[in-house]
């Protein structure tokens, strides 16, 4: 059923013309996504979904509304291209789903190889109740720590792009430029 | 803004406890859902909807900019200097267990450490970019 509400949402967002109803509904979106998470018991990633995909960034893309246009340009040629190799991208991801173990199968490969231990072993090793936790900060620290650099290095991106301080500002207006270019 | 008095009201009501129940959301992450990420990005909620309702100039003197450049920088250093406490006192770098005399209070000192300096750095980047972007506006 909000599989259903998914993949409708994604329908509308796609037919939209208004940006202001596709960033609404992209939030919608994102609290479907995560109502799905809670169903399949991943509660630390629907309270990230939620929060980051309803509240924050529909804020921020909100104030990019308020910098640029409410509507989206009419494109001036059929998309012919991109929806064949949409369709492709599709099959072919569905191609590979067959293969892939039923959900909650406890044969699954996933389930073998370092879950076990985690499971098991994170009482005695960590000691700390959410396994959730344990894996992210302690066994997958090196990974938590590269999300952080990534995120670091987001905000730096955007300080120097489009910049806090005033004396960027007043460069970027008597240039003209500031906006345009620099990888993002 | 300036005469919606209902929402004033309400969100002056709300912001303590979104901001409350950040800090929980960051230091009950061990026993329940939550951690570092998610407490940050509620925390820059809390602070972006202080933005949205009473301007951004009041929500500037409330987080002022330096401070929070600082702190974007200060979470990531924070996450990488317990990396490197671990090597300084003999163990592998981010390996918890070293920085306390007893190995699993040395994993609950490490994750409560990188998960501070994750909160921070997620909360201070949240509200640089919306800070960054709602500030061209004007």
């Amino acid at each position: 059923m909000l599989l259903f509400f998914l993949a409708v949402t994604a329908v509308a967002i796609v037919r939209l013309r208004s940006l202001f109803a596709v960033v609404m509904l992209s939030g919608m979106y994102s609290l479907l996504a995560a109502g799905i998470f809670v169903q399949l018991d991943a509660v630390d990633v629907a309270f990230t979904e939620a929060a980051v995909g309803a509240g924050i960034s529909t804020v921020l893309m909100l104030s990019t509304l308020a910098l640029t246009t409410r509507l989206e340009k009419i494109p001036t040629y059929m998309p012919i291209v991109p929806l064949l190799v949409v369709v492709a991208t599709g099959a072919a991801l569905i191609y590979g789903s067959l293969d892939m173990p039923h959900y909650g199968d406890p044969e699954a490969p996933i389930h073998k190889h370092v879950v076990p231990r985690y499971l098991e072993q994170s009482p005695e090793e960590v000691g700390v109740p959410n396994v959730v936790t344990a894996v992210l900060a302690s066994y997958r620290g090196f990974d938590t720590l590269g999300e952080v650099t990534v995120i670091f290095t987001a905000g730096i991106g955007v300080l120097v792009l489009i910049g806090g301080g005033r004396r960027q500002r007043r460069r970027s207006s008597e240039g003209g430029r500031g906006s345009t270019g620099g990888p993002a | 803004m300036r005469h919606h008095y209902v929402l004033h009201v309400v969100a002056k009501l709300l912001i303590p406890f979104i901001v409350m129940f950040a800090l929980y959301v960051q230091f009950h992450g061990d026993f329940g859902p939550g951690g570092g990420f998610q407490a940050g990005v509620i925390f820059a909620a809390g602070v972006i909807l202080y933005a949205i309702i009473f301007g951004l100039e009041a929500a500037r003197q409330v987080v002022p900019m330096p401070l929070v450049r600082l702190l974007v920088a200060a979470g990531v250093l924070l996450f990488a200097g317990t990396g490197v406490a671990g090597l300084v006192l003999d163990g592998n770098y981010l390996n918890y267990s070293v920085l306390a005399h007893d190995p699993v209070h040395g994993q609950h000192l490490g994750i409560m450490l990188i998960e501070f300096g994750v909160g921070t750095t997620v909360a201070a980047v949240m509200i640089l970019i919306f800070f960054a972007f709602a500030g061209r506006g004007r």
